[in-house]
């Protein structure tokens, strides 16, 4: 193609250019201008002197986090959270399998509106609810712990609790929800396979197995990619709302350490050289996953 | 299908109760902090509220009622979800339009560009570097600019298009001598109500249920949206109970729990509203972003 053709084939639709501008920009300022802005993670940031401006230092911060003695710790928690939460990946497939396997359907619907309702409540209510369920001297919990004769738990202020608070109100949350995908995934499935097995006289626990499962795999695949690749990016929000100084020891991850050195301490540079070292670990984390599901012929992201 | 085995019938049964005790579960902590918000803060300590209010009151929802805080938060979240969601969306949806057309001519690296935004960003410290220096701090804009479009609702949006406007459509409008913009606001546009609707939808909620961005963009009292002030009354314990005739610390205390049930309701209550087309636009959301495009 020509320059000149290429020129009349922009000019001819110079509306739709019109139309993206405001979404180019937006992707130019508000993504771009940041990723160029990492730099002050190499650099002393001064506010007077700007992204460019600063002094290049080097890896000074990713030094000092490394030898930092919180360092292990914030690393340790933000891996074992992730894991721990990537851990309940299969509930929402396990959940849809079955669902699907109900005979009636207003029961199934039932099933689906109650369940993903607690999707929509927003994680400053949702952890609310946490404090006053779990709350030792008058949360719900508590009481039914002590019914049972046994001794109430300090939920909140308790480190080894933390973790399983956040992943199973998690779970409570989002596990109905995480189902649609696989419930979509399923209704591709030709009901000839299952007839099939049925005349092969496969009960439906096998055909969940050997019909079912199978046909949503692909999909299951690329969820599986994805949140690996968002392993280290746990929600801030969360953890830093049920955080407190009692369970600290658990709760400080590398998403709330930054914003507490960053805004809170204003230590600009130091804050995003550890986003940085984060995001890097996502990211790499997200290729290798991803070519280990292409090498072994499987889906992939891209 | 025809007879049932005898282990399907147990599967079924099982099935039946697992699902069942989901139920329970689920609605059950919704349920509690519901009667609780209506029930003697006494009669909830002392374990005697399971299945319906004890000894009723009114007290909680006429102390959230008093607090003139919770209101202008209210407020601020209207105008956050309100303002934010028709920004955004009509940034998704024209962005959208352009990126489905075949014809754009550099459509494969911008697309490229923005999908790769998805995997890698600048994080928290840039962006609020950038928000500072744009003069968005303790405005509005903070609130809205820096997330108003997020490349899953656009990635939705454009599949919506390359699947429900055929090619035919565009090359027999401009045959007639309708130009671009012509098909797309009068054309397209009538054509896409539920994609609409769908981000719309997405938006608000969002915008209504965070807190982040106020936590970090936001310090005047007057601009808290509601979350902001949820967390306060229900994380951190602060309660502005000073008026009226509650005067003993252990009433006062009483009535902090009893506003926690109750404010957790009043905030829900629009979503509570809008949750038939929540349910139903969200899901169809979620179908489109998962076909591969």
């Amino acid at each position: 193609m020509t320059n000149r053709t290429l020129w009349r084939r922009v000019a001819g639709n110079w509306e739709l250019y019109v139309l993206l501008l405001p979404t180019l920009i937006y992707f130019a300022i508000f993504h771009y201008i940041p990723m160029y802005g990492l730099q002050i993670a190499f650099k002393n940031y001064l506010p007077a002197k700007g992204f460019a401006g600063s002094v290049w230092v080097g890896f000074k911060h990713f030094q000092q986090f490394l030898d930092s003695y919180m360092f292990w710790n914030i690393l340790w928690n933000t891996v074992w959270l992730s894991l721990y939460e990537l851990a309940t990946f299969p509930i929402p497939i396990i959940m849809a399998l079955l669902l699907n396997q109900l005979n009636s359907n207003k029961f199934k619907r039932f099933v689906q509106t109650v369940t993903f309702a607690p999707h929509f409540i927003s994680t400053v209510v949702l952890v609310g609810m946490l404090y006053l369920f779990l709350s030792p001297r008058t949360g719900l919990i508590n009481r039914f712990i002590e019914a049972m004769g046994f001794k109430a738990i300090h939920f909140i202020a308790e480190p080894s609790w933390f973790k399983s608070i956040y992943v199973w109100s998690g779970v409570w949350q989002n596990a109905g929800w995480g189902m649609i995908i696989y419930l979509a995934a399923l209704t591709s499935i030709h009901p000839e396979l299952h007839e099939a097995a049925v005349v092969d006289g496969a009960n439906k626990l096998k055909r969940i197995w050997h019909v079912d499962f199978p046909g949503i795999l692909p999909t299951v695949i690329i969820l599986l990619i994805l949140n690996v690749g968002n392993l280290m990016s746990l929600g801030f929000e969360k953890a830093y709302l049920l955080q407190n100084s009692l369970n600290a020891s658990s709760s400080e991850i590398i998403q709330t350490y930054v914003y507490k050195q960053g805004l809170a301490g204003g230590k600009f540079s130091y804050a995003a050289a550890i986003g940085l070292f984060n995001s890097l670990v996502n990211f790499i984390l997200l290729i290798v996953v991803n070519t280990i599901a292409r090498r072994m012929k499987q889906a992939s992201v891209w | 299908m025809s007879r049932r085995t005898l282990s399907d019938r147990w599967f079924d049964g099982l099935n039946v109760a697992f699902f069942s005790l989901t139920l329970v579960v689920i609605i059950y902590p919704l349920y509690f902090v519901l009667i609780s918000s209506f029930s003697d803060p006494d009669a909830i300590n002392g374990g005697r509220v399971w299945l319906w209010p004890v000894d009723m009151t009114w007290n909680g929802y006429r102390g959230i009622f008093e607090d003139s805080t919770i209101w202008r938060g209210y407020g601020n979240s209207l105008i956050y979800a309100s303002l934010g969601s028709l920004i955004s969306t009509a940034l998704t949806i024209t962005g959208g339009y352009a990126l489905s057309r075949k014809d754009l001519v550099g459509r494969s690296p911008i697309m490229l560009l923005i999908l790769f935004t998805m995997f890698f960003q600048g994080g928290m410290i840039p962006t609020y570097i950038l928000v500072k220096n744009l003069g968005f701090l303790d405005t509005v804009w903070a609130m809205i600019i820096p997330g108003a479009i997020s490349v899953y609702q656009l990635i939705i949006v454009r599949t919506f298009f390359q699947q429900t406007i055929p090619d035919e459509l565009l090359e027999a409008a401009m045959m007639d001598g309708c130009n671009n913009m012509k098909f797309f606001f009068q054309i397209v546009l009538p054509l896409s109500t539920p994609i609409v609707a769908v981000i719309i939808l997405l938006n608000a909620v969002s915008q209504w249920n965070s807190y982040f961005q106020a936590l970090i963009y936001l310090k005047s009292d007057e601009l808290q949206p509601l979350q902001i002030i949820l967390r306060r009354i229900l994380v951190q314990n602060q309660t502005t109970v000073g008026s009226m005739d509650w005067q003993t610390a252990e009433e006062m205390l009483e009535r902090a729990e009893l506003i926690k049930y109750g404010v957790v309701i009043v905030a829900s209550l629009p979503m509570l509203i809008l949750y038939p087309f929540l349910q139903k636009y969200f899901v169809k959301g979620i179908m489109l972003g998962s076909v591969k495009g």
